[in-house]
């Protein structure tokens, strides 16, 4: 991913900042310019808390190629004790854990890289707790 | 707004045709939809055409087809809307002629699959999703479908045999169908017993990657039939909506709302109702998106679609028979062709010429393309005259 992109993502990836509209206090992760729920513009910047429930989850035995090493693994669609969902990676997890309705974390990790010259990238996963 | 009819269709086979080039399917698929309209010449050209510069490092497509099709200087331009590209740019053409800007217009789709590893087009067809909100962290196009059926199986108890009975019809279908990819009849044993790719779809529960190519040629009605050879099809509905673009921020991950408001507004215009449908063709990228469409589009209720496809009612001869091409799933998805396709296929049975897959006596048939997880969706309901 080119350097500047990558940058553009840290308050995201590494802080889990949302934008939350001060019209009509929707959570937005990741930030928006327009709110999808009042049309506002303007936002209070607030990090978001790091845990969520699993909505709905698949194991994925064909990847893409960057995430050939890790396959095959869990995928979810999580949804924060904030209000926002988010699709992310489930690591260190039993058969039981990717049910609907199990509570995970967001934890940082290694996501995938660009091959040997090219960046790592890093964000979050979620883990079972 | 005038009325706008169908007066020529073409189309290539789909597969992997490595003697064939982007432009050389194009002009194909063009050429046959020209002579078999009988027209000498068009006012403006529509390509739709999803990722010819992930493909192909092509871009300008509008200008190079009409180039190539020996038309230059028309007006030409590309429409993109991930996989709907073809619909969408039926749509195009449709509101060209319609608004009166212009009376013959070539709409064709293509897409060239093939000449990029499968890890390439992989990545090309991702960037339907949210690149850095989806594809980041891994999920494939796959997996995103993988977690509609999860959602669908959970809530309605749609079972992985349901999902499988979809690519059994389909590919029956296909093996009718000369243009098809893939016309093998297969089982339902066949697609449970074939390699996991995302819980719960199988590699038989996908469509395929597929080079290929579909053009039409629309006119005004009212001179339809001083031009056309063929019965022609009128369109009287047209309709696309969108959603959010991340599976994550719809309310329901069962529901297509995209497909049902595309379906609504072509439903209104042509004042038709689900059951007037005779045939349809649905964009069925994966075994579930068939399901979940032929919920969206009115047929059936929500959460029976996994029981009408096992129980034959969308079989040819069935309650609503869908997909008679074979659909993505058999006669393959050439992405930006598809939209197009499947307005080919409709035509073709409205015109009685379908051959072996013909539904008997079909006036009205719809058309319902798609792109990534349903964030656009474009639905047309055409008429014979």
């Amino acid at each position: 991913m080119p350097t500047a992109r990558a940058w553009r993502e840290y308050p995201q990836r590494y802080r889990y900042e949302a934008a939350v509209c001060k019209k009509c206090g929707k959570w937005h992760f990741p930030p928006r310019l327009v709110c999808d729920a009042c049309k506002g513009e303007e936002f209070e910047t607030r990090v978001m808390r790091r845990t969520g429930t699993v909505v709905v989850s698949t194991v994925v035995r064909v990847p893409p190629a960057q995430f050939k090493d890790q396959a095959p693994y869990a995928m979810a669609i999580v949804r924060m004790d904030d209000g926002p969902s988010i699709t992310t990676q489930i690591v260190d997890w039993q058969e039981a854990q990717l049910k609907t309705g199990a509570k995970v974390k967001l934890e940082f990790r290694r996501i995938s890289d660009d091959g040997e010259a090219g960046t790592i990238n890093y964000g979050y996963k979620a883990v079972p707790v | 707004m005038r009325d706008v009819a169908i007066i020529g269709v073409g189309l290539t086979k789909c597969g992997e045709l490595w003697e064939q080039s982007l432009r050389d399917l194009y002009v194909e698929a063009a050429l046959k939809a020209i002579k078999n309209a009988g027209i000498d010449h068009i006012d403006s050209m529509y390509v739709g055409c999803m990722s010819s510069g992930l493909f192909v490092g092509q871009e300008h497509l509008g200008a190079l087809m009409a180039d190539y099709l020996g038309q230059a200087p028309v007006a030409a331009t590309r429409v993109e809307s991930a996989c709907a590209s073809g619909g969408a740019a039926l749509r195009m053409g449709y509101l060209d002629v319609a608004s009166g800007a212009s009376d013959i217009v070539l709409v064709g789709g293509v897409e060239k699959m093939t000449d990029v590893s499968g890890d390439a087009a992989t990545y090309a067809l991702a960037t339907a999703s949210d690149q850095e909100w989806e594809a980041f962290g891994g999920i494939t196009f796959p997996g995103l479908y993988a977690l509609m059926a999860m959602a669908h199986m959970e809530r309605y108890k749609t079972t992985s045999r349901q999902l499988a009975a979809v690519a059994v019809k389909n590919h029956a279908n296909g093996a009718k169908n000369p243009a098809a990819q893939f016309p093998a009849i297969i089982t339902v044993d066949d697609v449970l017993n074939s390699v996991m790719v995302a819980d719960p779809l199988h590699i038989l529960d996908c469509s395929p990657i597929s080079d290929g190519a579909a053009a039409v040629i629309l006119c005004p009605a009212d001179q339809a039939k001083t031009l056309c050879q063929h019965l022609p099809v009128k369109i009287v509905g047209s309709g696309m909506a969108t959603d959010t673009i991340a599976l994550h921020s719809r309310k329901d991950l069962t529901s297509l709302d995209a497909v049902t408001k595309a379906a609504a507004a072509a439903y209104r215009q042509a004042s038709k109702v689900p059951s007037d449908i005779q045939v349809c063709e649905v964009h069925d990228c994966f075994t579930i998106a068939e399901i979940m469409v032929s919920e969206a589009l009115g047929f059936f209720e929500k959460g029976k679609g996994g029981n009408a496809v096992e129980t034959g009612a969308t079989a040819i001869g069935g309650k609503i028979p869908i997909n008679t091409s074979g659909g993505l799933k058999a006669k393959g998805h050439p992405v930006g062709a598809t939209g197009v396709a499947q307005a080919v296929e409709i035509v073709e049975q409205l015109r009685g010429g379908a051959g072996a897959r013909q539904v008997a006596k079909a006036r009205i048939g719809m058309t319902q393309n798609m792109g990534g997880t349903g964030a656009s969706a474009v639905v047309h309901i055409l008429e014979a005259m």
